[in-house]
């Protein structure tokens, strides 16, 4: 890896630079762009958002830069999780625009966006303990913001204190564990302390100690059982393009940071991705916190009504299998995670997109309103059976590749239990899904008036959709885009 | 040209005419059952052609059509068929277009229902004529979800709990079917998924494994056909779905979960297939009498048909745990007759159902002195199922007996039990409903009409023939199910 000096290192921190700009452009914009013309004001942060995927565009797949002596990276693993940083909040925005929820503030609503876009960019990249902790933070407290958008509803306040509170003592936890790596090693970058680890006998407690502190704040953020129970609560409180925007974007950035720390620090130098001080198992850790999220989050789901928490739920189930890939400690399982996150931000955003559209036609966000949809809108309806049925995971949709290729990693890695407990899972979380499915599709209708969408929503499900039915039956593209991510990914 | 990709074209014109029948507007209900009539009569006419140039002496796959798709894993867009899949698919092409036929009194939602009836036409297909086990898993699940959304969309009163008893129970069966499917793929060398390599090297695999993966496979693909105890879903499914989708699950659903015993349990673990033969036999033994007792207890035409489907498939499995020539030729025979038999039971209990809005069989009395006609058809249909000779089923039936006879006798003997049973409740069912004194409610039913007749005649006249001559289905297994035997 190519290290460079703080003048040269600019050239490569464009991104973050354009999405700063844009986002105090936004502040300003609102002063002379009322609310009422939101399009204008989505239009600007879309431009913001263009821009910084286009600078990205002449480096890939990139040689592998150190900037700022070592306080970040720039290599294709970086590029991955800022093109999906940029998608996110680019779909987010529009959501918003379609969304009658945000009414005031719009221009600030979309600024907080975009910070947020420049943090879940810096955390693709921070390698240093310190820019790690502050990229989380600024992912974190415009998120607090957006969560309580709706100042006058008592369930948005709910939601942004709750995530205040739980943020605030998971981050603080982190802090924690970080100062205990830096007191154990004494160095704040990753290759430096995966270097000292690799050179040096450390206790294990203390060691094994950080470790789990450190995982209070990622786990946090990726919505990992016991860090999730935010999780619910905020989804259900916060508007839903926020819960949209929480449940994928923040998720993913906190996979590209977990993967950062545990693949660059915990890893044997050699190439062989294997634990670097002898008796500290931390896959299984990985693994435990996976099984223990999938059953959680399955279980708890099955007794929801309000589709929001049960989505919420689902997520936490989902961040389980995406866990299994980064706990079998090799390059499949890794690409297997990151192709799977790529697939569940098209799902996943697709289903919030149609709760965001339902609950301004029905006025509501429990499953029992949905009934018989599919006689009022059937392009809602298939839409979400779409989206559901791939978040299950069956053929030909590409929900069920991403699961092959994860369970694929396991199964060839030899951990069977976790194979199986996936498995079982995977059997459970169909009963809940199916229950929206059976309400939307097989249950009479419950109001006669069918519901009208236009052209441009039933457009952008389109969107939504034809990845999930491409990479269904061919994946092989998103695939490489995946597997390229880890081409410099430990500095050779 | 059309030779060489008859297969594709035969799985992939469905699914092309179910994307088109999206774009015409949902008001035009008859373009729409124009359409898909059209469109599902396109695989009729290729199967006929790949009936006709179907080499009958070779035992391998024929039509193969092999591209790399993923190569990462080694999978293969892989396609083929040999006497057994053949029948299958020839099957399959007819049912499904007598099924769109059948379905023109759908009054709701066409649109979605004609797409959906295509796309599991192209699911169906695709299971018969996938090689590649990746391939060959795609197909089985697609099968499964147009199924849920037909009898849950389109069914009888109770579709909701009928939809989701299908769904799970099946959704479990697939799960096993794929950890299978993950564990062959791992433990051969090297990993594949192509079903023939598979039987190549099938060495490499340990009596253990062998057994355990047979084991998990018997659950996934007994849950299909159904074998006891896994066919609680069976009834209530037939019963709630309209009658085109009773059609195809009864005449093609029922027999993948047996292709997939005899395609991939069968040559891939032939020890494991040895060592539970006899198990095999008896729970085709139990199938039988089970099933007709059942059957002999109802008072609902349709789940009787329903039953006797348990019934009927318990010959075969009978029929392929002997290892026989006549055993196994008997089965698969069997399995092609049931399809056409069964298909037509459940068209002629649907027409009922239309008529008279009920189907309680002690409800009825005398329709034959309305429906002369119909009566005929029906008796024809309900002779074939108790396997009268002269008949379709009474050869494969007759064929499997002779088969296990020498094998396991006991077990043969109590299975042509059934056949008296099978006797006995058809025709106390067909006293019921069509004999006797005329039932003064039902004196202004209709008799037959022309769409019934379009269905029934060519199921009728194959029911016929292939009684009095079956050398033209026979021919076709002979040479692949004589070499399945042998490599076991």
């Amino acid at each position: 890896m190519i290290a460079l000096d703080s003048l040269a290192s600019v050239r490569f921190f464009l991104p973050e630079l354009i999405l700063a700009g844009f986002a105090l452009v936004l502040l300003l914009a609102g002063l002379f762009i009322g609310d009422k013309q939101r399009q204008r004001l989505a239009g600007l942060a879309w431009v913001g958002l263009a821009i910084a995927l286009v600078s990205l565009i002449p480096d890939f797949p990139g040689q592998g830069q150190s900037l700022f002596r070592g306080m970040i990276v720039f290599d294709t693993f970086a590029i991955f999780f800022k093109v999906f940083a940029i998608g996110v909040t680019a779909f987010v925005i529009l959501f918003t625009c379609r969304s009658l929820e945000i009414k005031r503030h719009v221009s600030e609503f979309f600024a907080l966006l975009l910070v947020s876009a420049l943090g879940m960019s810096l955390m693709a990249s921070a390698v240093d303990l310190l820019m790690m902790y502050i990229a989380l933070e600024m992912v974190s407290i415009p998120c607090y913001v957006l969560a309580g958008y709706h100042k006058g509803s008592s369930r948005s306040a709910e939601a942004a204190l709750k995530y205040v509170i739980y943020g605030g003592v998971s981050s603080g936890i982190m802090l924690f564990g970080m100062s205990l790596l830096f007191g154990l090693t004494g160095h704040t970058n990753l290759f430096a302390i995966n270097q000292y680890l690799a050179d040096h006998p450390v206790y294990l407690l203390p060691l094994l100690l950080a470790i789990l502190f450190i995982l209070a704040g990622l786990g946090y953020k990726i919505a990992a059982v016991p860090f999730h129970f935010w999780c619910p609560d905020v989804y259900e409180g916060a508007p839903t393009p926020v819960a949209a925007f929480l449940s994928v974007g923040p998720k993913a950035a906190g996979f590209a940071l977990m993967i950062r720390f545990f693949y660059v620090t915990l890893v044997s130098a050699d190439g062989q991705l294997a634990s670097v001080v002898a008796g500290l198992n931390w896959p299984m850790i990985l693994a435990v916190i996976a099984a223990v999220s999938m059953s959680l989050g399955n279980l708890a789901a099955l007794a929801q009504r309000n589709v929001k928490r049960l989505l919420a739920y689902s997520g936490i189930a989902h961040a389980g299998y995406i866990l299994m890939g980064l706990a079998v400690v090799n390059h499949d399982g890794l690409t297997a995670s990151l192709f799977y996150l790529l697939v569940y931000l098209f799902m996943n955003l697709g289903a919030f997109l149609v709760v965001i559209y339902l609950s301004q036609l029905l006025g509501s966000e429990d499953i029992e309103d949905y009934r018989g949809l599919v006689w009022r809108s059937p392009v809602l309806a298939i839409a979400m059976g779409i989206f559901l049925l791939s978040l299950i995971g069956i053929p030909p949709l590409a929900g069920f590749i991403a699961k092959f290729y994860i369970f694929a990693a396991v199964i060839d890695a030899e951990m069977y239990w976790l194979a199986v407990i996936g498995l079982v899972n995977s059997t459970i979380a169909v009963y809940y899904y199916a229950k929206i499915l059976r309400a939307m599709f097989l249950s009479p209708e419950t109001g006669k008036e069918g519901l009208v969408l236009p052209a441009f929503d039933k457009g952008l499900l389109a969107v939504m959709i034809a990845p999930l039915l491409v990479f269904g039956v061919y994946w092989v593209p998103a695939m490489r885009f995946a597997k390229l991510s880890f081409l410099v990914f430990r500095g050779h | 040209m059309i030779d060489a990709h008859i297969l594709s074209l035969m799985i992939f014109i469905p699914v092309l005419g179910s994307i088109a029948i999206l774009f015409v507007p949902s008001s035009r209900v008859r373009l729409i059952k124009g359409l898909a009539t059209g469109v599902s009569a396109i695989p009729v006419i290729l199967a006929i052609r790949l009936f006709v140039i179907f080499d009958r002496a070779q035992a391998g796959m024929q039509f193969v059509e092999q591209t790399p798709w993923i190569e990462a894993f080694n999978i293969y867009y892989f396609l083929g068929t040999d006497g057994l899949s053949v029948s299958m698919i020839l099957l399959t092409a007819l049912l499904s277009h007598i099924a769109v036929v059948a379905s023109y009194g759908i009054d709701r939602g066409q649109k979605g229902y004609f797409a959906l009836i295509l796309l599991l036409e192209t699911g169906m297909m695709g299971v018969f004529a996938a090689l590649d086990f990746f391939l060959f898993y795609i197909f089985w699940e697609l099968v499964l979800l147009p199924m849920y959304f037909l009898i849950g969309i389109w069914g009888g009163p109770r579709r909701e709990y009928a939809a989701i008893k299908f769904f799970i129970y099946t959704l479990a069966g697939s799960i096993l079917l794929l950890i299978s499917i993950l564990a062959l793929y791992f433990l051969s060398e090297p990993h594949t998924f192509n079903m023939m390599e598979l039987i190549r090297n099938n060495h490499q695999f340990g009596i253990g494994f062998q057994i355990t993966i047979f084991l998990a496979l018997y659950v996934g693909f007994a849950i299909k056909v159904p074998i006891f105890p896994f066919h609680t879903w069976l009834p209530d499914a037939h019963v709630e779905a309209p009658t085109a989708i009773s059609v195809l699950l009864a005449g093609i659903l029922l027999k993948m979960g047996v292709y997939g015993l005899l395609r991939i349990s069968f040559p891939i673990l032939p020890e494991a297939t040895r060592y539970f033969a006899f198990p095999l036999a008896i729970m085709g033994a139990i199938n039988i009498i089970y099933g007709a007792l059942c059957c002999m207890a109802q008072t609902d035409l349709k789940k009787m048909v329903a039953y006797s489907s348990i019934s009927h498939m318990g010959f075969v499995l009978l029929g392929m745990a002997v290892f026989t020539d006549a055993g196994i030729n008997g089965a698969v025979f069997q399995m092609f007759n049931h399809g056409i038999i069964s298909a037509m039971l459940f068209l002629l209990v649907g027409g009922i159902y239309d008529r008279a809005h009920h189907r309680d069989i002690n409800g009825f009395g005398g329709l034959g002195s309305r429906m002369p006609i119909y009566t005929g058809f029906t008796s024809l249909a309900f002779f074939a199922g108790l396997g009268l000779p002269g008949l379709n089923g009474f050869i494969s039936e007759v064929l499997v007996l002779i088969g296990s006879y020498p094998v396991y006798q006991v077990v043969t003997i109590v299975s042509m039990l059934g056949i008296i049973l099978a006797a006995a409740y058809f025709l106390w069912a067909f006293q019921r409903v069509f004999l006797g004194p005329l039932n003064p409610k039902y004196a202004q039913l209709p008799d037959i009409n022309g769409r019934e007749v379009f269905t029934l005649v060519p199921l009728a006249g194959l029911t016929i023939f292939l009684g009095i001559y079956p050398p033209p289905i026979l021919d076709l297994l002979n040479a692949t199910l004589s070499a399945l035997i042998r490599s076991i």
